[in-house]
């Protein structure tokens, strides 16, 4: 049953990311790709990743808000809509094969559920009692792989100190 | 509510400071209970900014320019990630190891009550200081700040 419903949101979230791509009007793309967001915060939720789901939900409605900002002002300039015939179908072979290896990819995955790593059923037996944290997801990301959440610490710092100062009010005077 | 002409209309405003606390309380619940529930400092985070981000839509930038102004977020930002790595570096001298729990080592807790996981509730609030002072930042600048080329300020100088 869940997984008839994920298939059908799936389907959604496609035709959802196809209308933004061919809609004439930028914030109504805007708004259907939020819908893609949205849909796939629900399927998270749906594959029992709550965690996941919380924060997909509100980096979608965060985002919205900016995007509507941004796009609500712009005007958008027509263009003649020339499909040529050799770059599409250049880049429909490309398409192709790249959905033909992911296939081949996909087949070598190991089923939903299933584990690669040997390191997973220490951290599901062992994290209460190492950690003291009764969510395994924050016990494995604060202290498990905390190296990764530093990573990512420093990725979002060094990305706001460079919106601040290349967009702050005042230049120094030199 | 001091400059009624900028932001949006009234209704809005006043829906605004209904929730606007409820918001922010919603925040601080998910970064404070990140190791027991799900959620953590990183979701929380960004929604104690998204109230930031709700105040300046809805009242305008003077308004939050009084509560929460961007040198203040500066400083939140860094103090975040230096509570984070200061956490990090105790851990060498009494865990044994850059990032040791080095608190749940010694101290233990009862697991599922609040005071239990050691380090973890505090990298939580570091993260969220940061998460929340850094993507208010983002929006603060990009919505406010205007590029002002040379000869924008000769016009003015002009009109002047």
């Amino acid at each position: 049953m869940v997984h008839v419903i994920i298939y059908i949101l799936i389907i959604f979230m496609l035709l959802a990311a196809l209308v933004a791509l061919e809609a004439k009007n930028l914030l109504s793309s805007v708004v259907s790709i939020g819908a893609v967001g949205f849909m796939l915060s629900v399927v998270f939720l749906l594959l029992r990743a709550p965690d996941i789901a919380i924060i997909q939900v509100i980096i979608e409605i965060l985002t919205l808000v900016i995007l509507i900002r941004a796009t609500i002002a712009v005007d958008v300039h027509l263009v003649k809509n020339i499909r040529q015939f050799f770059p599409f179908a250049i880049c429909m072979v490309l398409l192709l094969l790249l959905f033909m290896f992911a296939s081949k990819a996909m087949d070598l995955l190991p089923e939903f559920g299933n584990y690669l790593s040997e390191v997973a059923p220490h951290y599901l037996a062992n994290g209460l009692k190492e950690t003291g944290s009764a969510n395994i997801v924050t016990s494995v990301i604060l202290d498990y792989r905390a190296y990764d959440t530093l990573g990512e610490a420093t990725v979002l710092f060094t990305a706001i100190l460079g919106a601040v100062v290349l967009l702050r009010r005042k230049a120094k005077n030199d | 509510m001091t400059n009624n002409k900028s932001g949006l209309s009234e209704i809005v405003k006043s829906v605004c400071c209904w929730i606007e606390g409820f918001i922010f309380l919603f925040g601080c619940y998910i970064v404070l209970f990140g190791h027991l529930t799900p959620g953590g400092g990183f979701a929380g985070g960004v929604i104690m900014a998204a109230s930031f981000i709700l105040i300046m839509l809805s009242f305008g930038k003077e308004r939050v320019d009084l509560l929460f102004p961007w040198t203040r977020s500066t400083l939140v930002e860094s103090f975040g990630a230096l509570l984070f790595i200061g956490v990090a570096w105790l851990g060498i001298y009494y865990g044994g190891g850059f990032f040791a729990n080095f608190l749940h080592q010694k101290f233990g807790g009862t697991p599922f009550t609040f005071l239990s996981g050691g380090t973890i509730p505090i990298s939580n609030v570091a993260i969220a200081l940061k998460v929340m002072a850094g993507l208010f930042l983002v929006f603060y600048v990009l919505s406010t700040h205007k590029v002002i080329l040379d000869e924008d300020i000769s016009k003015t100088e002009k009109d002047k």
